[in-house]
């Protein structure tokens, strides 16, 4: 078990990279990536067996992960450039010229710790499942972790993906959905409802579970905990994890208004007001 | 004299497909299967009877399918997708171009009946823009083979190529006068037929009928040059150019659009590097329609015929 006064400060910190980021690169998706910071910080500091320092986009015999939504890049980058897969000097080189930090994350660049390309979305659940086969191909008992966002379910994509891997078996992969009920054109119960996720996904033939709390760093670290644990019993694990999208950025909180809108200089300074700088900015 | 070529029997180019990836499957333990629910049409079958593990049935989920063959390279495995080619190319294009070209894996599309030759299923099915699509993405090698033994032998070497590959036959039983066992080199032009009147540059099917054409021409005491492009991507562009230096006139062939075509990768080539007279033989801006074979391919222009009538304007226009 990591140390969870070390985690938190982590969140701290890797809130303060992804609004810096996005005001440095005056563009962005803050939202999400706020949305989903206790969740990559518990993945990549807490669950992942990994070693930045021999990472290859071919899988060495480790643990995987695929970011579906790839426009919560921000909060991606941040983490990985934090775990050590790349130095903390690129993150401000975000959605610029010659840059390897991508809008949307790529391999096309060579940035370690990414797998394959993601932003057009739907596409990771195949991807995701596509490597956890691999991985049974080649006898590697390491996981597959993924991350959705709710509003990305409305791709028709995805429910050939959610079709598939209960009936073929893959048991070997837990994809988590960022359920914080906001897309780019307002709440997803307005924009195309959603209705029942977990229901829906039981029906498909996986087994889910529920993170009420995905902005507690220990409910998720319990969920996700609890998902591993329902690994290798035949059937794919689906997590659905309600977050506020904005969450640690009072005026971001709850709204897709922040979903892809860079702050200004005041609203910066507003936001670093509420995020004390805990292991150095970059 | 040119060289001979005779059709030892008619055969359909998807069994060699299939005759390559059962052989596949024998030789390299990375080689994947994948299907759509058209295992029977890819002639997928005995690889799947042979390797029951190494065979992932999607059912009729083309998007999944491309989205897990680009996972499943992660792991180190060589994929090989088997759909039509409507539904490899068209479908799922931004599947193929954001999970598989730009991310740089190492998949193999592999596309049957492309073209009108699909005969009676009608346009919905007769795809003719795929080349088109597929030779514009980055890092995309596209393949168009000319026979059962050309595409038994284009589908072993894909497999040792690593990067993106869209390999694309057809449905019907055509001539099939390749030699067996053959050497297949991705980007290399097959010259064929030696002449010094007229070039004609064929890909898929249209290969024979350029053979059939050429001999037609011989008996006018007009000697045809054949090249095979099996490649379009990257295309061989050195060996059209020492075609046409010698003959000074083109004809390209293809089951395909002009538009994105073989046709007009060769022209591009001819325009910057040596203007030439060309004339396209392709579907010219048009959906295909239900038929027999032969008969489309008469209607829409793109069987011998067409092929010498093309030669003789394409010659008529030379400086």
């Amino acid at each position: 078990m990591a140390d969870q006064v070390h985690l938190q400060r982590l969140c701290s910190q890797v809130r303060r990279d992804i609004v810096r980021m996005v005001h440095g690169a005056s563009s962005g998706h803050p939202g999400g990536s706020l949305g989903c910071t206790e969740f990559f910080v518990t993945l990549y500091f807490d669950l992942l067996r990994i070693d930045p320092t021999r990472f290859s986009v071919e899988d060495q015999g480790e643990d995987l992960f695929f970011l579906s939504n790839g426009h919560i890049s921000p909060v991606f980058y941040s983490v990985l450039a934090r775990r050590g897969y790349f130095p903390l000097r690129e993150l401000p080189t975000f959605r610029k010229i010659d840059s390897r930090l991508q809008g949307h994350p790529t391999t096309h660049e060579g940035l370690p710790g990414v797998r394959v390309a993601s932003g057009s979305l739907g596409q990771g659940l195949s991807v995701a499942i596509g490597a956890a086969l691999a991985k049974k191909q080649n006898d590697d008992k390491h996981l597959v972790y993924s991350l959705h966002g709710d509003g990305e379910l409305q791709e028709g994509q995805v429910w050939e993906a959610a079709m598939f891997a209960p009936n073929r078996g893959v048991d070997n992969l837990i994809a988590t959905v960022d359920a914080n009920g906001q897309q780019i054109d307002g709440a997803t119960d307005d924009v195309m409802p959603l209705r029942d996720i977990e229901q829906k996904f039981t029906a498909f033939g996986w087994d889910t579970l529920l993170i009420e709390k995905g902005n507690d760093l220990a409910a998720v670290q319990q969920g996700l905990r609890a998902a591993q644990k329902r690994t290798g019993k035949g059937k794919p694990v689906m997590v659905v994890m309600h977050t506020e999208m904005g969450a640690g950025v009072d005026f971001m909180e709850g709204t897709h208004k922040w979903h892809g809108v860079a702050p200004n200089d005041e609203q910066l300074e507003t936001a670093l007001n509420q995020l004390e700088e805990t292991l150095g900015d970059y | 004299m040119a060289k001979q070529f005779t059709n030892s029997g008619d055969k359909d180019t998807r069994s060699g497909f299939g005759a390559g990836l059962l052989e596949l499957g024998r030789t390299n333990p990375r080689v994947i299967g994948l299907c759509a629910d058209l295992t029977g049409s890819l002639k997928m079958n005995d690889f799947k009877e042979a390797y029951p593990d190494r065979f992932y049935q999607v059912g009729i989920a083309e998007a999944n399918m491309m989205g897990i063959a680009a996972g499943l390279t992660i792991g180190g495995q060589i994929p090989f997708t088997g759909t039509f080619a409507n539904f490899a190319t068209g479908r799922v294009y931004d599947q193929v171009r954001q999970s598989i070209a730009y991310s740089g894996k190492n998949v193999k599309i592999c596309a049957s009946h492309a073209g009108l030759t699909l005969g009676e299923d009608g346009a919905t099915h007769q795809i003719l823009e795929d080349i088109g699509l597929m030779k514009m993405l980055p890092g995309m090698t596209v393949i168009n083979p000319c026979d059962y033994n050309q595409t038994k032998a284009a589908t072993l070497a894909i497999a040792e190529h690593e990067g993106p590959v869209y390999l694309r036959f057809g449905r019907p039983k055509v001539a099939n006068f390749m030699p067996d066992n053959q050497p297949f080199e991705i980007g290399k032009a097959l010259l064929l037929r030696e002449g010094k009147d007229v070039t004609l540059a064929a890909t898929g099917h249209l290969v024979w009928s350029a053979l059939e054409a050429a001999e037609t021409l011989a008996q006018e005491g007009i000697e045809a040059e054949v090249l095979n492009f099996h490649t379009i991507k990257p295309l061989d562009e050195e060996a059209l150019l020492r075609s046409v230096a010698k003959t000074g006139a083109l004809v390209s062939a293809e089951e395909h659009q002009i538009a994105g075509g073989l046709g007009e990768s060769l022209a591009a080539t001819l325009v910057r590097r040596q203007p030439t007279p060309q004339e396209f033989v392709g579907v010219n801006d048009s959906f295909g329609e239900s038929g027999k074979p032969l008969e489309l391919l008469k209607k829409y222009g793109l069987d011998a015929d067409h092929l010498l009538q093309a030669a003789r304007r394409a010659m008529s226009r030379k400086a």
